[in-house]
């Protein structure tokens, strides 16, 4: 018990002074307003190494009427969604541009969370953009998102095990199986743990089958024959003995490592194992090269599901026509370009892979960007979350797909794209 | 003179509750609140992905989560992680607890180093083990797995149970040592006498002497161990069925911001939780000794 005017209230007193003063400091940091009086905009993106020469040039070109702050978000997906999630659900308005994952812009735009583009802002985001990254952007027609960079799948192989890469999804696992009959190394490795991969790996193959799990506008799910297709071919290639004993359980790190390590024939994986294996692997390196994702038929081209990321402006934010303006410069065709050869993201803008400076940082670029042309996007809905969360859940592991699953999922996503339900 | 004391006194009295009553309402308001605008959201269709279709649906979401696979699994994994980890961190918390009461060489470091498990984040402690029990980098996973230990279901749940206990058994230990300094020296002493072999003295004199202490700190593990969430989190993020009520809460509310289906877990959360603390309360009441230390049967 302190009697008043006691040491332990002094130092009580003491106490909420520095607290006190510690909130001006904070809030001081947080406000909208720096020392030279400069209004900020504030990027939420995630770490990018060299995001930041790119920033500082909007700011430069903002000739003095604001500056662009790179907040960067944690590293991990789950975590930066989680983050922005929280601070939106509350209204934050220290929040002016969003880097979103291609699958939440549907999400966010459902939420009421970011603001369709006008018409002039949205004409500029729209020009000479791939129309896959444009789609995943778009939600009940309107423009909600401007792609800053997309990415997309290959087939890496080693040509010093096959003459020409396999064409079609059963050619490569009959070649596997060939050469590890001739005991050679043979395994096709790619990510068939319960996770976001899985899902992208099987959009990738109803979408070859010529189908679409959730076709426009996004609220019924459709299981036709396309998706029985797909299954089917996940199920061959879990239970062909081609792939490694760690599919069930493999992301896409653990498939790069395999394959560099020289554990397999085929990988299908994102382009960022390429570098990769430049640095960690020269010898094997100068043996791979990479095709376009193998197709379910001859007659029709494989689609591939795309990723990447879009710049949105929040609903909350106090410089709204600011902060469109900031964004359309951070994915310019120029920036975008700097991105991809610094930071090896894929450009959403056509003719930036014409472009000289590309071809050394990307040897693999007329296959990406054929792949972009007719690429295909993971059901846009802003249950996104939910439906990836059942369709891992119910595809896991992909040796058990049963003539069950199909139907499984049927009422599993459809649940899920109503959210209803309890997610696992 | 003593009738300006007693009015003092009063005063003082007065005061008193005035000094209390902030403190009291801001406890209301910061608990009571968030208890009943949970139960609110609750009866209510709301996710923040569709707010157009924001209702009032009764209690259709106890419905739906009551019927859900998903939540018995997660409430299964929960219980026996409690049961489990709360049994095996009070033996080894008395054997503890009784080695840091009878230490008579370097008392202060003994008892610092049975500390030091409970005074490491828990989050920092988490990811220690899951690097340690990662094929490759950890020296559990290469001398003890084969395999990845954290990717398959039970020795997941093994993993965590151990990594749970390792962090708070030295919390029991503790709050048992509390209880073992109420253990009268003069009765263990009067029991040897009488020709009672430590066991017997341990199990006829210290631990009904320890009753009530025992009983505190099963009520505190077993309610902090029903709310697992921070080892799950990093170790498994719940995959292979490991999730907890917690994280299964977790997923729903701020991943899947279904703020209806989240809000009715925590309800349920909290009506489990409190009945839990209401069975130990009852059988503390009933155990408790009276005023002079003897025990009532």
């Amino acid at each position: 018990m302190g009697r008043p005017g006691s040491a332990s209230t002094l130092r009580r007193r003491a106490a909420s002074a520095a607290l006190a003063a510690a909130t001006v400091v904070a809030l001081a940091g947080c406000g909208g307003a720096a020392d030279d009086g400069l209004p900020t905009i504030n990027l939420y993106y995630a770490p990018e190494e060299n995001l930041g020469a790119v920033v500082a040039a909007c700011t430069a070109q903002a000739g003095g009427r604001y500056r662009i702050v790179h907040r960067v978000l944690p590293r991990g997906a789950d975590d930066q969604r989680v983050q922005m999630v929280r601070r939106l659900a509350a209204a934050d308005t220290s929040m002016d541009i969003l880097g979103l994952d291609v699958t939440w812009t549907a999400e966010f735009a459902g939420a009421r969370w970011i603001r369709p583009w006008d018409d002039a802002s949205a004409a500029e985001a729209r020009r000479g953009t791939l129309a896959g990254p444009l789609e995943s952007a778009t939600y009940r027609g309107a423009l909600y998102a401007a792609p800053k960079n997309t990415n997309v799948q290959l087939l890496w192989y080693r040509a010093d095990l096959v003459t020409s890469p396999p064409r079609t999804w059963d050619e490569m696992i009959d070649t596997a199986l060939r050469l590890k009959a001739q005991g050679r190394t043979h395994r096709v490795i790619t990510m068939g743990a319960q996770y976001e991969g899985l899902v992208v790996l099987f959009n990738t193959l109803v979408a070859s089958a010529g189908g679409q799990l959730v076709p426009d506008p996004g609220a019924r799910v459709v299981v036709d024959a396309s998706v029985e297709r797909a299954a089917d071919a996940l199920r061959r290639l879990a239970t062909a003995g081609v792939t490694s004993p760690s599919f069930s359980n493999a992301m896409e790190d653990a498939a790069r490592l395999e394959f560099q390590s020289g554990g397999g024939a085929f990988q299908l994986n994102w382009p960022f194992v390429y570098p990769a294996m430049r640095e960690g692997a020269p010898e094997l390196a100068a043996k791979v090269r990479w095709a376009r994702f193998p197709a379910l038929d001859h007659s029709r081209p494989s689609r591939v599901t795309i990723g990447g990321y879009n710049l949105a402006v929040s609903r909350y934010s106090r410089r709204p026509a600011q902060a469109f303006e900031a964004a359309l410069c951070l994915r310019s065709a120029a920036h975008q370009k700097h991105s991809a050869i610094n930071d090896g993201v894929p450009p959403t803008i056509e003719s930036v892979y014409a472009d000289p400076q590309m071809a050394e940082a990307y040897p693999m670029r007329d296959t990406i960007l054929a792949e972009l042309r007719d690429a295909a996007n993971r059901p846009l809905t802003p249950a996104y979350q939910n439906v990836s969360t059942v369709l891992a859940a119910a595809l896991s592991p992909p040796s058990r797909i049963g003539p069950d699953t199909v139907e499984e999922l049927r009422d599993a996503v459809q649940a899920a794209l109503d959210s209803k339900g309890v997610l696992p | 003179m003593s009738t300006r004391l007693s009015r003092g006194r009063r005063d003082e009295r007065r005061l008193g509750w005035l000094l209390c009553a902030p403190a009291a309402l801001v406890m209301l308001a910061v608990t009571g609140y968030p208890i009943v605008y949970s139960f609110w959201l609750s009866l209510q269709r709301f996710d923040l992905k569709f707010p157009d279709q924001r209702r009032f649906v009764g209690l259709d979401n106890y419905a739906a989560v009551l019927s859900s696979d998903a939540w018995w699994t997660a409430l299964s994994v929960t219980g026996l992680i409690t049961v489990v980890t709360v049994a095996v961190e009070l033996v080894l918390g008395m054997g503890l607890a009784l080695v840091m009461h009878r230490t008579l060489v370097g008392r202060g470091l003994v008892r610092t180093v049975a500390l030091i498990p409970y005074g490491i984040v828990t989050v920092v402690a988490a990811f220690s083990w899951r690097y340690a029990w990662t094929p490759g980098t950890g020296y559990l996973a290469n001398a003890f797995a084969n395999g990845d230990p954290l990717t398959e279901r039970a020795s997941a749940l093994a993993v965590i149970m151990l990594a749970e206990i390792w962090k708070t058994t030295p919390f029991m230990a503790l709050l048992l040592m509390a209880g073992l300094a109420l253990v009268s020296e003069d009765l263990l002493r009067a029991a040897a006498t009488d020709g009672a072999t430590a066991w017997q003295r341990f199990t006829r004199v210290t631990l009904p002497a320890m009753r009530p202490a025992i009983l505190v700190a099963l009520l505190f593990r077993t309610l902090d161990a029903f709310r697992v969430f921070d080892h799950i989190y990093v170790l498994t993020s719940g995959a292979n069925q490991t999730s907890s009520v917690s994280m299964t809460t977790y997923n729903n509310l701020i991943k899947g911001l279904n703020l209806g289906i989240g809000s009715t877990m925590s309800v349920l959360i909290f009506i489990m939780v409190a009945l839990v603390a209401l069975v130990f309360v009852r059988l503390f009441g009933a155990a408790a000794p009276s005023g002079d230390g003897e025990e009532r049967r």
